[in-house]
């Protein structure tokens, strides 16, 4: 019986691996959704080997709640799924995480420097009127 | 046969299905990474895997043998066979509805064009024909 | 209508009862009274809060039919598993999908939903869009080469319902989606 459980709980291991590398790899949210599905139903199956070694019941009603709530998370993923545009679910390196921060701080200092700029000319314009953005029919 | 002889057999039944349904999920989990697209992998998803189940749940019970616990596994069964398909299909939806299907690797695209004619029709007339006629 | 409009509710709701006190006994394991009686309870509660549209069912229950049914969608979902295992763990060989649209016979919805549960499970096919209005079920076929065709994958799903309304239509359905009657 332990050669048994050893060679079952190697392939339901490698193959939940497997389904963790497609949901890194898979280039839409859908495709990580159903290599989730896949590894909560081998969570069904390791659990179900589990009591099946030690022939115990008490951990039956897991498997109930398991199979009944682990679709609904790819269900709810795709009855809300969007169009992602191409190349947003890619994960960024670390080259291209520097460059977009210091892209961001450059834009801040701009936007710094032409607020700093501009403030003296703006309260002129602001005497009476009303705030800026309310909207004046 | 005695009962210790029909507990072996049992056993080594559970054990066989146990070993089936273990092969079967790892056989999921190989087809969801190397399948090249969307609905290829949703396949991998679904058949291998609910057989996989089954075969593990009829393991379990032949290894328990009795008490309320195995009615439990008949219910997990069905609602594995309910609900896997119902996922896979509004994934495979969703996958033609945000563009992520690729036409070009699909011998042939039915839905696509079927969607375009009826998207061509509908920008004409009102749509009340019935296309069973 | 004849029948007052909440008896005509209970009526057509009677078999979600059963279904809900079946579930609900077989959770618990034990077939006992208290069991049953709790289940009724929380199985009349559930389907008069929650309303649902009930299932129109006008079709007969043929036993052999469902026999056939059942003992065919089996070998056909170890059949299918199998296929796809063997296309997932055979090196270098890549399935060139498919998606067909097929023109069920059936007037009902709860024959299609069940034609398109059944022929997600049973090999080579995956249903993508279901067109309730029309019965058009468009479904995905993972290698084309295995199921023969794309004329037989249809033909496939064809027999599916065919086998599905054996199980469980009434004569005129049968009729009107132009299967005869079998002796």
């Amino acid at each position: 019986m332990t050669a048994v459980v050893v060679v079952c709980g190697v392939l339901l291991t490698i193959g939940a691996f497997l389904a963790v590398i497609r949901a890194e790899k898979g280039p839409s949210m859908l495709d990580r959704t159903i290599a989730l599905d896949i590894v909560v139903t081998t969570m069904i199956a390791a659990v179900a080997l589990y009591a099946a070694v030690n022939r115990r019941a008490d951990v039956v009603p897991i498997l109930v709640v398991l199979s009944l709530v682990g679709f609904v998370g790819s269900v709810t993923i795709a009855r809300f799924a969007s169009v992602e545009p191409e190349g947003e679910g890619r994960v960024r390196t670390r080259e291209e995480i520097a460059a977009q921060e210091a892209e961001r701080i450059d834009n801040e200092d701009v936007a710094e420097e032409s607020r700093r700029s501009g403030r003296r000319t703006e309260t002129d314009e602001h005497h009476g009127g009303g705030a800026e953005g309310e909207v004046r029919s | 046969m005695t009962t210790d002889q029909w507990t072996t057999v049992a056993d080594v039944a559970s054990a066989v299905c146990l070993l089936g349904g273990a092969f079967l999920a790892f056989a999921a989990g190989v087809g969801v990474l190397r399948f090249p697209d969307l609905l290829a992998r949703m396949h991998a998803g679904t058949k291998p895997q609910v057989l996989g189940l089954i075969l593990v749940l009829i393991g379990l019970a032949l290894r328990l043998r009795s008490g309320g616990a195995v009615w439990a596994l008949v219910l997990v069964a069905v609602f594995q066979m309910l609900t896997a398909p119902v996922a896979a299909h509004m994934v495979g939806r969703a996958g033609y509805r945000t563009g992520k299907v690729r036409s070009d690797l699909l011998v042939v695209d039915e839905l696509t064009s079927d969607q375009e004619r009826a998207r061509v029709r509908d920008h004409g007339r009102a749509e009340d024909d019935d296309p069973r006629d | 209508m004849s029948l007052h409009p909440r008896r005509r509710r209970w009526h057509t709701q009677w078999a979600t009862v059963v279904w809900l006190t079946v579930v609900w006994v077989f959770l618990w394991g034990d077939l006992t009274i208290g069991n049953i009686l709790a289940g009724l309870l929380i199985a009349l509660a559930v389907t008069a809060g929650l309303r649902m549209a009930p299932i129109d069912f006008h079709g007969r229950f043929r036993p052999v039919g469902v026999l056939r049914l059942v003992a065919r969608f089996a070998a056909d979902l170890v059949r299918a598993s199998f296929e796809v295992s063997l296309i997932a763990l055979r090196p270098r060989y890549v399935p060139r999908g498919a998606v067909i649209g097929v023109q069920l016979r059936s007037h009902s919805d709860l024959y299609l939903t069940l034609t398109a549960e059944l022929a997600s499970l049973v090999p080579g096919s995956l249903v993508v869009e279901a067109h309730r209005l029309t019965g058009m079920l468009y479904l995905h076929v993972l290698d084309v080469r295995q199921s023969g065709g794309i004329e037989a994958a249809r033909q496939s799903v064809l027999d599916q319902e065919e086998r599905v309304m054996r199980a469980f239509a009434s004569d005129e359905e049968l009729d009107a989606a132009g299967l005869g009657v079998r002796a």
